[in-house]
């Protein structure tokens, strides 16, 4: 088995206690950073090719790097911890379990962009990662980890933790600042990005719980031992959320060179009562479905974009020969019509409208063309909205029906009439 | 500057420029609903996407600033397609109830349907409802079916009036434009949302069901409601004479001036309007001989007025002129005054309570044409007595007849009984006026003047901005434009100034008071200009 990095203390008593985190090597990472310039912290992670973890796997040091040079507003370090796509459970358990190796991360992070006041956006309903987190941070300050003159390196920063109210799209990291300012959680027009205009007008960097967890192993053991752990364009391991049928679910780190198949039929046990593999959604909700044929793939960013997927949060939902696949696209359809912010013309109307054509077909009152219509308005609105949200969105619309287009096609039947006399 | 092409057109904008002001240079319209030039950029309506050279995404042409060497595209088959998506998008849920609705006609998604939509129906499924005719405050009326949460009504009240009533609520398309608990939408400019709104959302409670729009016929005009002369438009009706009571003007809409009033108008301006096709409007001269008052014609009463202007000698006549009249009419009266001898002369008239003002666009005088009549000269000659000199003379019967403009006097900061008292002193008491008041009720002789709306002249605002109004609708009854019954005035008093129309005054008026010298209608054009001071 491979090298835990972000989970290795998991299976300790008192993981998530400063003593432990200490006793275990933790807070040397912050030591050795501050001995390094800024600069040199931000050349370093950019070199260990870690990519955000959060879904869009962006490589981190490049974004770090988007910050004005010549900006003096204050600079702000927002981790997202909203963990709302569903089939994702991997930041809760690193909030739970490791809260001092973020705290760790956000120190470093902080101090490699100038930031000095850092916020972490946790899930609302996530009560005891909070609770948890929270102490977490009150023991780094009394031991002066956190606040003025951080180990006498005359670097100053705080965290704020602030709790989330329930909106999946508080997740995507421009609806996370709106929400963080106080407004509705409504993303924001990019250009500006967040990184020019964040949080409050000011230079923002958003990343995930999980990407900044690895930063203070990357200083610890350097940039080419964390690059050489994955693939060609992504370093390190990651943390696979598995859910759905499988032996085993739960939470995997692997190196990102594993296989969908390897994580299934090595790690999470295989299927249970020898049912057959029917498909698996890699990435969370918002990925395109693989079917059963379609699982040697590598679970790096990259690998998986090349199967027509996405590895987004790595939330890995598999699916057995009981599910009916156009009741699972009715159940991911609701999500997205419910969780759509509602902003932008594309995305509020045609969530709802694929909603109700995919409820419509498990009711036994599809009509022929429906299909081709989801497909259609998938497709028109994609590219066409003001956040990423959409996009996830159509991802499962049109894998669901492509690939398992018949399974529909049954359901439809000779179809209803298409015409209509009266609404 | 920035140098770029679009539709094959090339042209240079200021830096910062949005590609859809830019198109909009070259007279490309890029169809838009959630922008507008004076809200901040929002995004959310995605109908305004253009291609660029060199981008694989379509970009909202409307938060896309200009560059150099950018080649955009506002036509190509893919934006024409997606527009054609976009339309789609906005009308799955909206109840098509075009027949009774009052926005047909002026409403955007008609327009952009007939120019980009064109689709069959593909939305077979039960539409989202929403709550209809919901009233939001005194003058707005909210349909939530019928609204593309544009968000242009919250940006205004966010960012223009910062009173911030409205909000969006609720998610996805169950979203929903409302009300912040326990507030109104009340303030002072909340008409506003009726106008911006591009649909029949947001409608006008006082105009909604009163005419079909496109029964209206439009005039370019400016708002006599206050000193900052907003300009508008007057929308009538003259062709269903039988819609709206009878009633001719239907509507007021603010005309875009970046120097007065932006894209805007008050609630006061914007409801102002209702004296043009009142009852108490007068109708005909008049001359009243004890109680009795009896129509005479337009000849005897100018003789009559002749014969009075003849027969008191100039110390016991008095001339009240209006800030409400043109600089058209002040100039050929202070001409007739002058002519006349008259030294008791002046405009100004206290209001009981001080007006209204705020740092957007009303001020605390109500009267459009202040500062014209400052400029012309409307005031005491030669230590003659002012306004409230003239009550006092008349009261104390050195004065003899007053000639009193528009002004309800009976209404003033003066005591109601200290002024009757001077008007019932009066041997000869003539009001001019549009509409009945205290004064015309005490008038010896009534002459009916035509508003605004019904005739042509300039009103000079507070900056010193000279402004044309336009004739919408023709005077009601008798009445007659002031200048124009000035003229028939002065030719039968022996006034060598013979004007056949407004603007022969203005040329003479710019002829001779150095701080007009320049100004012609013509140069006025339809945004005005500022007098030389
Ligand atoms: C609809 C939507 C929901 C998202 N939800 C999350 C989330 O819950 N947690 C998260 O870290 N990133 C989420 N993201 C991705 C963020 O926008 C952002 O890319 C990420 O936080 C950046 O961090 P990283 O670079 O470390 O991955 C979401 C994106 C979208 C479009
Ligand atoms: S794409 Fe959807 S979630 Fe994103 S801003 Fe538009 S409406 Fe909101
Ligand atoms: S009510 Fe009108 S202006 Fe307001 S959001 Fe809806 S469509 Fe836009
Ligand atoms: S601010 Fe004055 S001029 Fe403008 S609309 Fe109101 S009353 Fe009329
Ligand atoms: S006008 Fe550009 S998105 Fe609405």
């Amino acid at each position: 088995m491979a090298e835990l990095i972000l989970t290795r203390n998991f299976h300790l008593a008192e993981s998530h206690t400063l003593r432990v985190y200490r006793e275990t090597g933790g807070y040397e990472a912050v030591r050795k950073a501050f001995g390094m310039a800024p600069a040199d912290v931000v050349a370093e992670v950019r070199r260990s090719n870690l990519r955000g973890l959060g879904g869009a796997g962006f490589p981190t040091g490049v974004k770090w790097g988007f910050i004005p040079k010549e900006s003096t507003k204050p600079r702000y370090l927002v981790i997202n911890g909203d963990e709302g796509e569903p089939g994702t459970f991997k930041d809760r358990y690193l909030l739970e379990r490791d809260p001092h190796a973020l705290i760790e991360g956000m120190i470093i992070s902080a101090y490699a962009i100038g930031s000095h006041t850092a916020f972490v956006y946790i899930r609302g309903e996530y009560v005891r990662p909070w609770e948890i987190f929270s102490r977490a941070v009150e023991e780094a300050c009394a031991a002066g980890f956190l606040g003025k003159n951080i180990l006498g390196s005359g670097f100053d920063l705080d965290i704020i933790v602030h709790r989330g109210a329930g909106a999946y799209i508080c997740g995507e990291e421009t609806g996370l600042i709106s929400s963080l300012e106080g407004n509705k959680g409504w993303p924001k027009l990019k250009p500006p990005f967040p990184a020019v205009r964040g949080a409050f007008g000011c230079p923002t960097i958003v990343n995930n719980v999980e990407t900044i967890c690895h930063v203070p192993p990357i200083i610890n053991r350097g940039a080419e031992w964390f690059a050489g752990l994955g693939t060609k364009s992504q370093g390190g391991t990651r943390m696979y959320s598995v859910s759905g049928h499988v032996v085993r679910p739960g939470v995997y780190e692997l190196p990102v060179s594993a296989t969908v198949r390897q994580l299934i039929y090595e790690h999470a046990g295989g299927l249970p009562n020898g049912r057959r593999l029917k498909a698996v959604v890699p990435g969370g909700s918002s990925s395109a479905i693989l079917t059963a044929d379609e699982i040697d793939v590598t679970m790096d960013v990259d690998g998986l974009q090349r199967a027509g997927s996405m590895i987004g949060s790595a939330g890995v939902i598999v699916m057995d020969e009981t599910v009916s696949i156009p009741e699972a696209l009715m159940v991911i359809a609701r999500f997205y019509a419910h969780e759509s912010c509602g902003q932008c013309t594309p995305c509020r109307e045609s969530t709802g409208w694929i909603y109700k054509t995919a409820r419509r077909i498990v009711e036994g009152k599809g009509r022929k063309e429906d299909l081709d219509t989801i497909l259609d308005v998938a497709r028109r609105g994609a590219g066409t909205t003001i956040c990423a949200f959409y996009d996830g969105a159509v991802g499962p619309y049109i894998s669901y029906v492509e690939k398992f287009r018949a399974e529909f096609e049954a359901l439809i039947g000779e179809g209803q009439p298409s015409l209509v006399v009266a609404h | 500057m920035a140098r770029l092409t679009i539709d094959g057109k090339e042209i240079e904008v200021p830096a910062g420029t949005v590609l859809i002001e830019a198109a909009r240079r070259l007279g490309i319209e890029i169809p838009h609903y959630c922008y507008h030039p004076g809200l901040s950029i929002a995004g959310q309506c995605r109908l305004c996407m253009v291609e660029i050279e060199k981008n694989p995404r379509l970009q909202i042409s409307c938060n896309t600033v200009a560059t150099d060497g950018m080649v955009v595209q506002t036509g190509s088959p893919k934006v024409l397609e997606t527009r054609k998506s976009i339309m789609e998008f906005h009308l799955i849920n909206h109840p098509l109830d075009c027949p009774v609705c009052d926005q047909a006609g002026e409403c955007w998604l008609q327009i952009y349907y007939m120019q980009h939509g064109l689709y069959e129906p593909r939305m077979m499924d039960e539409k989202v409802h929403k709550p209809k005719a919901v009233p939001l405050g005194p003058h707005v009326m909210l349909d939530a079916e019928r609204c593309i949460l544009c968000s242009r009504c919250v940006r205004f009240c966010d960012e223009v009036t910062g009173t911030s009533e409205l909000g969006i609520f609720n998610r996805g398309d169950r979203s929903e434009i409302g009300l912040f608990p326990g507030r109104e939408l009340a303030n002072p400019y909340s008409g506003n949302v009726i106008d911006i709104c591009p649909v029949g959302a947001l409608t006008d409670r006082d105009f909604r069901f009163a005419v079909r729009v496109w029964y209206l016929d439009r005039a370019k005009s400016v708002c006599p409601g206050c000193a900052r002369g907003c300009n508008i438009e007057i929308h009538y009706n003259v062709r269903r004479p039988h819609h709206n009571a009878g009633r001719r003007v239907a509507r007021l809409k603010p005309r875009e001036n970046p120097e007065v009033n932006k894209w805007w108008i008050c609630d006061f301006g914007r409801y102002g309007f209702g004296f043009i096709d009142d009852p108490s409007r007068l109708l005909a001269p008049a001359r009243r001989e004890g109680p009795k008052a009896e129509e005479v014609s337009w000849e005897d009463a100018v003789q009559l007025l002749a014969g009075r202007l003849r027969q008191y000698a100039p110390e016991e006549i008095g001339v009240l002129a209006s800030p409400q009249m043109a600089n058209e009419d002040l100039f050929l009266l202070k001409r007739l005054a002058g002519h006349l001898g008259i030294r008791s002369l002046d405009f100004g008239v206290p209001p009981r309570d001080p007006g209204f003002e705020d740092h957007l666009l009303i001020r605390a005088d109500k009267n459009p044409n202040s500062k014209g009549a400052e400029l012309i000269g409307l005031l005491p000659r030669d230590g003659g007595p002012d306004a409230r000199g003239m009550l006092q003379a008349a009261r104390a019967r050195r004065l003899k007849c007053l000639w009193v403009f528009h002004h309800d006097l009976t209404r003033s900061a003066w005591g109601e009984a200290e002024v009757l008292e001077a008007l019932l002193a009066l041997g000869c008491l003539i009001f001019q006026g549009s509409n009945a008041n205290g004064v015309s009720a005490h008038a010896h002789l009534v002459l009916p003047s035509a508003t605004y709306a019904e005739r042509e002249g300039t009103f000079t605002n507070f900056q010193g901005r000279v402004q044309r109004f336009r004739k919408a609708v023709e005077p009601l009854g008798e009445s007659r434009p002031d200048w124009e019954i000035l003229a028939r005035v002065g030719e039968a008093v022996g006034l060598d100034l013979r004007p056949t129309r407004a603007e022969d005054l203005f040329r003479e008026l710019a002829r001779t008071l150095p701080a007009f010298s320049g100004l012609s209608y013509r140069s006025l054009g339809d945004l005005g200009q500022k007098v030389q001071e």
